[in-house]
């Protein structure tokens, strides 16, 4: 394990109030950033019990997506360069979203430009199946992602 | 005297500290009763307790001396003689030295301090003693909680009661009160501990006096819980809550002048604080503190606060609000803030304590001066920049507090002020004369600031004026300087006002140019006095310039609109205050000129508007609202005479009908004017109703007929008996002398098979009547009865829907025979029912029936024969089984047993084509069984159990007088449960098992659900049956929604939860068949909620089921509505979370 935190004292920031949503009966229905937003802020950090958005490693404007061609893009911010877990992160991301959306849509997620010392290969091992498959049979790893979707210490 | 064992055994346990708590509580009340009861007098229990109270065990001696002042607590409405109230005194003052059992002398003191005058109170000496020992043993500040409370509240009933004698204990007793409550924490014991300190400071008003040397000391202590911050949970053991500590603390800090110096500076340091509750904290002890410290003590400081309060006020006040839907009657609306509301209202105690002192600081301080030149060169309210618009509004708002607070104040402030501002909009008082002479206000010129700061200074004095109670009489009003000045300037102020009114456009939705400009002419016609400040012809003036508004600028929403809100205003003021000379001008230049309006075509206002005006004008007052219900009646007769003639005509008939039954009839209602003019509105429509209802095509008047019914019935429905008398009398005549209907003859009236339209005046005269029918009380006579049923059957017969339901209404309304109060009517219930269900109805051709049973000679049958389809006619069986329906929706109401019946003859009708199992069909079964029945005969017969059960608009409701016998629906639900469960089962065609699925929908949907869940075993199966039956057909929708809301209501109660599990398997098949069903979002969105509802089942039971639920939810996943993507991501959590191997933490 690791000895002492990554980031020992992360900023946080305050939570965006939740926006209830009035559905008009000839709205746009179709998915927004915000319908993933609201899924994914919640994720607690692996490290603090501070949820993601606390830590603004994401935010609504981060997400992109493309309805039309099921494409969903989700940048996120580590809180430090070295971060180590990023991984962890990232493979939260991707277990929430397989849950509550569609098999159809394709998800990639990345670490923001310049945001990690080692980003390319963040990037690659986030959006290799074979490796996110392996991770998940990690039974440790597996925990962990799953405090980290489940918890309610936040 | 009771007996010294069972004494002694009380004493023993409640002594015994192995004993339970509840055991020694039962032996203290055993022992209580016996004191209380006279079987044991104090003295011998004192010496039975002899050994306990002296013991040198610790443990013991406290709950002896703890055993004998709970007895005396228990006691203190008992006379107890002197000499015992002495020597217990001695006792426990002794005690209160005794460290190791101090509780128990404690509440004793406490017990024997409080004891009232007439039982035998504690003597001064005593209670004096009491205080010396306290001062000389207790460390208050190191006992236990619960015994600190008890030290302070024995200190503040000392106080209290005996403060006479403890007086001359003077210094000690005060360094002993400021040595107890220093460093206290307890939110229970600082209660208490404020209100001893202001209890001190109420008993030594004197300013020489004892306190002066210790103010600074008592002070220092409470100065470090200023501001209370106490975040206590709410609720819990402590009931305390951090408004009583803030209150307690304001009047300890109030009640003693002689902490204002240190008082005042503290809170005005803790004003200018960052944080914002020590500022509202500081904001209301300061308005307390001067409040008692009185005016002298706070002019020192007044500078200070009012810079503070300045500060405040600009930081806090929000965005004006420029609309005037949500504008207060006086002055201009702003956002509620905490703040700003405190801040005004201690700068208004300020200035009626030194009126004149803060009008000097406010004339004079620079940010007025500085507001004033930044102001001057805008002429537009956006043109002024967003900063300065907010130094504009904060000045405006304290002006408008100093104009309202006092007559001395409102002067000074005009005087000043009012004269600057008017210098600076350009009249001076010397060229006052001139502009007086008529001269139009340069349109360019008119500065909005000033304009708006005129606003909040109008406003204020006007408040000042309206709100004391009465206004004052003109001659004094007339020394006044404000109104002297306003008297003056009124004419360039009017001038002023519509001049922005003449430059402003209608671009936003809310403009603040046009808000001044009709706010401005609003408040000047408001003032309150006829002819005084402002002079009637002024009033005259600004009214024609409303008028004007609302004749040609009809346009420009926003002031037309607003314009007709100032013209209320000014109208319910005229009305409030019994202003008679203005109240004549507003009655002929307004409430007149609108009732004019209405019949000239000329103008260019549309219809529309002039009806919305005239309302809104007529909610003044009585008196207008009486003037212009006689114009619309005008308006309405003559409108309604050309209706043939004139397509128009017919379209403001409708619309003045409908301005009256929605808008004008409810007022009338509720502000309970006499109901003479609604009755003879009613019998005046009734007079016009022949010549009208002459249409050539049934969509040219249909509108005007519905409106008309609605007008009828909701007059009825609003009168009292007599009138409604009278407007049945009307009706009558007209029905009775329409040839037509031969009432006294119609039994003999025959029917002719395939023909069966009447003549559709005929058919909307009975509507119209049908409609009065529907709405009048039981106890209103209804004349010729007996023959009104017959015509009613007939006419029923053909169609006409009011009819039935007019039917309807006269049988749930008709008295029982058995019933013993007076019978109104010449008919009872019984004979009415009798001619409904045993009248034969006559035919003129016999062709109509395919086959009769043998009784009948074959032109005549009855109701019920028709409903089940003896003839081969289905318009005419269609038409029976909906009229019927109403009829038995009024049977069902009252809860008359003929209901069953009736209901029989629908479920017959659902049944037919599989084998009768109900008696009363057997008969006439062997008829229609070859045949099966027509599907829209069975809708029909289906619906009409929605009918029964649904709660009607239109008749048959507690508006229009309807017999409602409690649980109707739950008594029906009950009785036809077992019927529908057993028909279902048996029922052998489709056709008929999906009738009855539908009829069983509307029972259940609209029954309520505690009588649902209890059923709900029953009830599971055959609802699921049903459900999926339903999804069948596009149009049943809503049926289905209503059934499944039933399902979902009998998921989460928790009885039925059993029959639940039972079916677990087959009610999440019917789910999920439902979350996919395309027509309705709600249905998938709760059918999801039922599954979540679904997954707190027991394990065992869903587990099973979970993979199937899974691979359902993905595809609601992708629904394209957003409310059931949320829910079924809600629902896949539930279902996942509980088999998953990831933990919950």
């Amino acid at each position: 394990m690791t000895l002492g935190l990554i980031n020992a004292n992360p900023v946080v920031h305050a939570k965006k109030e939740r926006i209830a949503r009035t559905d008009y009966p000839h709205a746009d229905h179709a998915v927004d950033p915000l319908d993933i937003y609201d899924f994914v802020r919640d994720i607690r950090d692996p490290e603090h019990p501070y949820s993601l958005e606390q830590l603004s490693v994401l935010s609504e404007e981060s997400i992109t997506v493309d309805d039309k061609l099921g494409l969903i893009l989700i940048t996120f911010t580590p809180t430090v360069q070295h971060c180590s877990m990023a991984t962890v992160i990232g493979l939260c991301l991707r277990v929430k979203l397989k849950h509550y959306f569609p098999p159809h849509y394709k998800v990639d997620i990345k670490v923001s430009p310049g945001s990690h010392a080692d980003e390319e290969s963040v990037n690659k091992q986030l959006n290799d199946k074979e490796r996110v498959a392996a991770a998940l049979e990690n039974p440790n790893l597996r925990q962990l992602v799953d405090e980290c979707l489940y918890s309610n210490e936040l | 005297m009771a007996k010294p064992t069972e004494l002694t055994r009380h004493i023993e346990s409640h002594v015994n500290s192995s004993a339970t708590t509840a055991d020694q509580a039962a032996s203290l009340d055993a022992i209580g009763f016996l004191v209380k009861t006279d079987a044991l007098t104090i003295e011998s229990l004192v010496k039975e307790l002899e050994m306990y109270l002296t013991t040198t065990d610790d443990i013991v001696r406290a709950r002896g001396i703890l055993l004998l002042s709970e007895v005396l607590t228990r006691i203190e409405s008992k006379p107890l003689s002197s000499v015992t109230i002495h020597s217990l005194v001695e006792f426990f003052k002794d005690r209160l030295a005794d460290w190791k059992a101090l509780r128990g002398s404690l509440v004793g003191c406490l017990a024997l301090i409080r004891r009232k005058g007439v039982v035998g109170m504690v003597t001064g000496s005593d209670a004096k003693s009491i205080a010396q020992s306290f001062l000389e043993y207790l460390q208050v500040q190191s006992l236990g909680q619960y015994d600190r409370k008890l030290c302070f509240e024995l200190l503040d009933c000392l106080l209290q009661c005996y403060f006479d004698v403890v007086a001359p204990l003077g210094e000690h007793l005060i360094y002993g009160i400021c040595e107890a409550i220093d460093a206290e924490k307890d939110p229970d014991c600082l209660m208490l501990a404020f209100h001893i300190v202001e209890s001190l400071g109420q008993l030594n008003p004197d300013p020489s006096g004892l306190l002066a040397s210790f103010a600074k000391d008592l002070f220092d202590i409470l100065e470090a819980y200023f501001p209370i911050h106490f975040t206590h949970p709410t609720g819990g053991d402590t009931p305390v809550q951090i408004h009583d500590l803030s209150r307690a603390l304001m009047s300890a800090f109030s009640a003693i002048p002689l902490f204002e110096p240190f008082v005042i500076p503290l809170l005005l340091e803790k004003l200018s604080s960052s944080l914002p509750s020590a500022q509202i904290e500081s904001l209301r002890y300061l308005r307390s503190c001067s409040s008692k410290y009185g005016a002298e003590k706070i002019g020192k400081y007044a500078r200070t606060i009012w810079f503070s309060l300045k500060n405040i006020i600009s930081a806090y006040l929000g965005e004006p609000d420029f609309s005037f839907t949500s504008a207060p009657v006086y002055g201009i609306g702003f956002p509620e803030n905490e703040f700003v509301v405190e801040a005004l209202s201690l700068l208004q105690l300020l200035i009626e304590q030194n009126s004149s002192l803060l009008v000097s600081l406010i004339i004079d301080d620079e940010d007025f001066n500085i507001i004033f030149n930044i102001v001057a060169p805008y002429e537009k309210y956006d043109s002024i920049p967003v900063h300065e618009q907010k130094k504009l509004h904060a000045v405006g708002r304290i002006l408008y507090v100093t104009a309202k607070t006092s007559i001395s104040s409102c002067n000074a402030v005009f005087q000043s002020l009012f004269s600057r501002i008017m210098d600076n909009l350009g009249f001076s008082v010397s060229n006052i004369d001139c502009s007086a002479n008529g001269d139009i206000f340069p349109s360019q010129g008119v500065k909005f600031g000033f304009l708006y700061l005129c606003i909040e200074l109008l406003a204020g004095c006007m408040e000042l004026i309206a709100v004391s109670k009465k206004p004052a009489p003109q001659y004094v009003l007339e020394h006044e300087k404000c109104c002297t000045i306003l008297h003056n300037f009124s004419t360039p102020l009017f001038n002023a006002f519509v001049s922005v009114l003449a430059v402003s456009s209608d671009a936003r939705s809310h403009d603040p140019d046009i808000y001044i400009g009709v706010k401005g002419l609003q408040i000047l016609a408001m003032f309150c006095l006829d002819g005084f400040p402002i002079s009637i012809s002024m009033f005259t003036n600004i009214l024609k310039k409303f008028m004007s508004i609302i004749m040609e600028d009809f346009n420009k929403t926003m002031l037309w609109e607003a314009a007709l809100k100032a013209l209320f205003h000014i109208g319910s003021s005229v009305h409030k205050f019994h202003e008679s000379e203005k109240a004549m001008s507003y009655s002929s230049l307004v409430v007149e000129k609108f009732v004019e309006l209405l019949s000239l075509d000329d103008i260019n206002l549309p219809f529309t508007l002039k009806l919305e005006a005239l309302s809104v004008i007529g909610m003044t007052g009585t008196k207008n609202m009486l003037t212009v219900l006689q114009g619309l009646a005008g308006a309405l007769f003559g409108n309604l005479s050309e209706v043939h003639r004139n397509l128009k005509s017919l379209e403001t008939s409708v619309q003045l009908l409908q301005c009256y039954s929605c808008k004008l009839l409810p007022w009338i209602h509720e502000n309970g004017c006499s109901e003479d003019f609604v009755v003879q509105f009613a019998v005046d429509i009734w007079s016009q109703a022949e010549n009208c209802m002459d249409f050539s095509t049934p969509f040219e008047g249909k509108g005007l007929l519905d409106a008309m019914m609605k007008v009828m019935k909701l007059s009825v429905a609003s009168c009292s008996v007599e009138s409604q008398n009278t407007i049945m009398q009307k009706a009558n005549s007209v029905l009775s002398s329409n040839s037509n209907f031969q009432l006294n003859e119609l039994d003999r009236l025959s029917l002719t098979p395939g023909k069966y339209d009447i003549p559709l005046g005929d058919e909307w005269i009975l509507s119209l009547f049908a409609s009065v029918v529907i709405a009048v009380s039981p106890k209103t006579c209804i004349p010729n009865i007996r023959g009104l049923l017959h015509l009613f059957m007939k006419t029923l017969l053909k169609g006409v829907i009011p009819v039935a339901q007019a039917l309807g209404s006269m049988i749930n309304k008709l008295l029982s025979k058995s019933n013993d109060a007076e019978i109104s009517s010449d008919l009872t219930l019984e004979e009415a029912l009798d001619v409904i269900f045993n009248t034969k109805i006559w035919f003129s051709s016999t062709d109509l029936l395919q086959r009769c049973n043998g009784t009948s000679n074959g032109r005549e049958i009855v109701l019920t024969d028709l409903c089940l389809g003896i003839s081969n006619d289905r318009s005419l069986q269609i038409n029976a089984l909906c009229g019927l329906s109403w009829i038995g929706k009024g049977l069902l109401q009252r809860g008359h047993e003929k209901i069953k019946d009736v209901t029989m003859i629908f479920l017959q009708c659902l049944i037919s084509g599989s084998k009768s199992v109900l008696p009363l069909v057997q008969d006439s079964l062997e008829s229609t069984e070859e045949q099966d029945l027509d599907p829209s005969v069975m809708k029909c017969a289906a619906d009409a159990f929605r009918i029964f059960m649904s709660d009607s608009e239109v008749c048959l409701n507690k508006k229009f007088h309807a017999i409602v016998r409690p649980l109707y629906k739950q008594r029906f639900f009950s009785s036809m449960m077992p019927i529908f469960l057993q028909l279902i089962t048996k029922s052998l065609s489709s056709s008929s098992r999906s009738s009855l699925y539908r009829a069983f929908a509307h029972v259940v949907s609209d029954t309520p659900l505690i009588v649902i869940r209890s059923e709900a075993k029953k009830l599971i199966p055959v609802l699921l049956d049903c459900l999926s039956m339903l999804t069948e057909d596009i149009q049943d929708g809503d049926i289905l929604y209503g059934l499944l809301l039933v399902l979902s209501g009998i998921l989460t109660d928790k009885n039925g939860r059993e029959a639940v599990t039972e079916n677990a398997h087959i009610i999440i098949n019917c789910l999920i068949k439902l979350m996919d069903y395309p027509h309705k979002m709600l249905v998938r969105e709760t059918a999801i909620q039922c599954l979540v509802a679904m997954s707190e089942l027991p394990h065992v039971r869903i587990y099973p089921l979970r993979t199937q639920v899974l691979g359902a939810i993905s595809m609601a996943l992708d629904d394209k509505k957003r409310a059931v993507r949320h829910e079924a991501v809600k629902c896949r959590q539930a279902w996942a979370s509980f088999a998953s191997r990831s933990l919950r933490f």
